[in-house]
């Protein structure tokens, strides 16, 4: 079983997010960042099937500037066994994006390619699905259990009001969600093993695409609220409130 | 022919119910651009009858009939509608679980820019424009979109519009294709409720609640809404298993946008607020006068969730008649 991780680095959720100068991207200064949570499952998936094979390989697939090397080494830390750094930038078109991934894991011989279902940066939940597209492959997006016999996978995605249950032969595109499984804790072994796995750094470059970001901008304000009163005594002003003025009721 | 495509989810024989919304977003660019609006329905078989498909008010009403179509087959859709796509400037899904999964493949089958949760959207020259959150809507970004675009518009984000009359339905031909993905069933819930994404009211607990048991408080008040409320949480609290993660509302839960909010012994992390702050009214109730969520709140009780909570729901159910 050989299996794929494509990652991200972005900002920590916690993160207060301030516009940079250009008016078109956030200032990293001060910010914390981190592996894109909804990665965390798709290494943790990939660990876990190894584990489960008893043979295989693993490896993490970073697109991004030299940055990103440390995001990969939590990965090799997690237990992945080698990576690959697309040395570059991705495109603000996520099919421009996903081009650059295809073409690196063409010919790869995966069984499988996982991905978060999505980055809690731009929020594209495009370049998965995309992959998949333009290799051909089966794609299941936001699975949130995963069953791999026999050469075929069996997922489960949350839809509105249902679960769905699906099953595509390997090899197979997911895409992953919260749910799916816990991430394990890099341990100090780990770290230290995770210094001297491979990783290869391969030079790229994504076209310009279709997608021009024009603008990115803080939402406005909520007007400010009030403190109606204290303990269930402030009840009917609060209804009175949502009857009258809110008019929700 | 210019016109504006706009893929209807049915579930079931009945229409999800976000595609009035999505034709009304398909009419705005249609109406700047001088196009016409094409809606496009998949079933097994014959969708004369496909309740609530008379009043959705597209131009034409596209109809593609295929056995595999009795349950979700992304591999045909994503088919028919690249077969279709040269005649269309955009085309439209809902940003559902299932539109958010067909986007990105028609618009890589088609070589075309994909928008996903887009809250706005309006011709701009040669290009769409489209404004959407990111960061968990922490900041709003403004794309535009160059030649055909594929575009996942956000449940909730344009209102339905009065329904025009129903367009003619025509058959169309779903083209050869191969069936990558099988989906085998669709498992109800054990309880029927509504999403927390797509409910009119969110009855949302954090850690005060301190211990798992008390959701039933919010439960309780959720149920005076009948099927239109539904419970959320923090992501403290569902990372300690108290509820399951479908419930979390923030960054790395679902973003919603109900029209009432009720924030329940949640301090307010950055990461929810992001996650609720286009509620459009929210109340929140919380011991410490000082948390972050009363920021953000339009009415707060600053106060013992255990003695206000009884007191509230059967002040909603009084006011509701």
């Amino acid at each position: 079983m050989k299996i794929a991780v494509c990652i991200r680095r972005v900002p920590d959720t916690t993160a207060k997010i301030t516009i940079a100068g250009g008016g078109t991207a956030i200032d990293p200064a001060g910010v914390k960042f981190v592996i894109n949570p909804y990665d965390e499952f798709a290494v943790e998936a990939a660990i876990a099937l190894k584990e489960a094979a008893g043979a295989g390989e693993t490896v993490t697939i970073a697109l991004g500037d030299d940055s990103v090397q440390e995001t990969i080494r939590t990965t090799l830390a997690m237990g992945i066994d080698r990576a690959v750094h697309l040395q570059g930038t991705g495109s603000a078109d996520g099919l421009a994006t996903a081009r650059v991934l295809a073409d690196h894991l063409r010919g790869g011989g995966y069984d499988l390619i996982l991905f978060g279902k999505l980055a809690v940066d731009d929020y594209g939940q495009q370049v998965g699905p995309m992959v998949a597209e333009l290799l051909e492959l089966p794609c299941a997006t936001a699975i949130t259990a995963l069953e791999v016999a026999d050469g075929s996978a069996t997922v489960e995605r949350e839809i509105e009001g249902g679960t769905e249950v699906a099953t595509c032969p390997l090899p197979a595109v997911l895409t992953c969600d919260k749910g799916l499984n816990t991430p394990r804790l890099p341990g100090l072994k780990g770290i230290m093993a995770a210094k001297k796995k491979p990783l290869e750094v391969v030079p790229v470059e994504a076209a310009a695409g279709q997608a021009t970001i024009v603008s990115l901008a803080l939402p406005p304000e909520r007007p400010a609220g009030r403190i109606v009163g204290e303990g269930a005594a402030a009840v009917p002003a609060l209804i009175e409130a949502l009857t009258s003025e809110a008019k929700v009721l | 022919m210019t016109a504006i495509l706009a893929i209807l989810e049915q579930r079931d024989g009945a229409l999800r119910k976000g595609a009035p919304e999505l034709l009304a977003a398909a009419r705005q660019l249609a109406d700047a651009a001088g196009a016409t609006v094409d809606a496009i329905v998949f079933g097994a078989a014959d969708m004369a009858g496909l309740d609530g498909l008379g009043a959705a008010g597209a131009d034409r009403v596209l109809t593609a009939t295929h056995a595999d179509f009795a349950q979700y087959c992304p591999d045909g859709i994503v088919a028919t509608v690249a077969a279709l796509a040269g005649g269309y400037r955009a085309i439209l899904t809902a940003a559902t679980a299932t539109g958010k999964d067909l986007a990105p493949r028609i618009a890589a089958r088609i070589g075309a820019p994909c928008g996903m949760d887009v809250t706005g959207l309006a011709l701009q020259g040669d290009a769409i424009r489209v404004t959407r959150p990111v960061y968990a809507g922490k900041a709003i970004q403004t794309v535009d979109l160059a030649g055909t675009a594929v575009i996942a518009v956000r449940p909730g984000a344009i209102a339905a519009t009065a329904a025009g009359k129903a367009g003619a339905m025509s058959a169309v031909e779903v083209p050869a294709f191969t069936r990558r993905l099988t989906v085998r069933e669709v498992r109800a819930p054990e309880q029927a409720t509504v999403d927390v994404a797509e409910a009119r009211v969110v009855v949302a607990g954090g850690r005060g609640l301190g211990d798992p048991k008390h959701f039933a408080l919010l439960e309780e008040l959720a149920a005076v809404f009948g099927g239109d409320a539904a419970v959320g949480a923090s992501r403290a609290v569902v990372d300690a298993g108290w509820i399951g993660h479908g419930h979390q509302v923030g960054q790395t839960g679902k973003t919603v946008a109900p029209e009432l909010y009720f924030a329940i012994g949640v301090s307010g992390a950055i990461q929810h607020l992001a996650g609720m702050r286009t509620a459009k009214t929210i109340v929140a109730i919380n011991r410490d006068k000082d948390a972050p969520i009363f920021k953000v709140a339009d009415y707060g009780i600053v106060g013992d969730l255990f003695e206000v909570m009884p007191a509230l729901t059967e002040a909603v159910k009084k006011a509701r008649g």
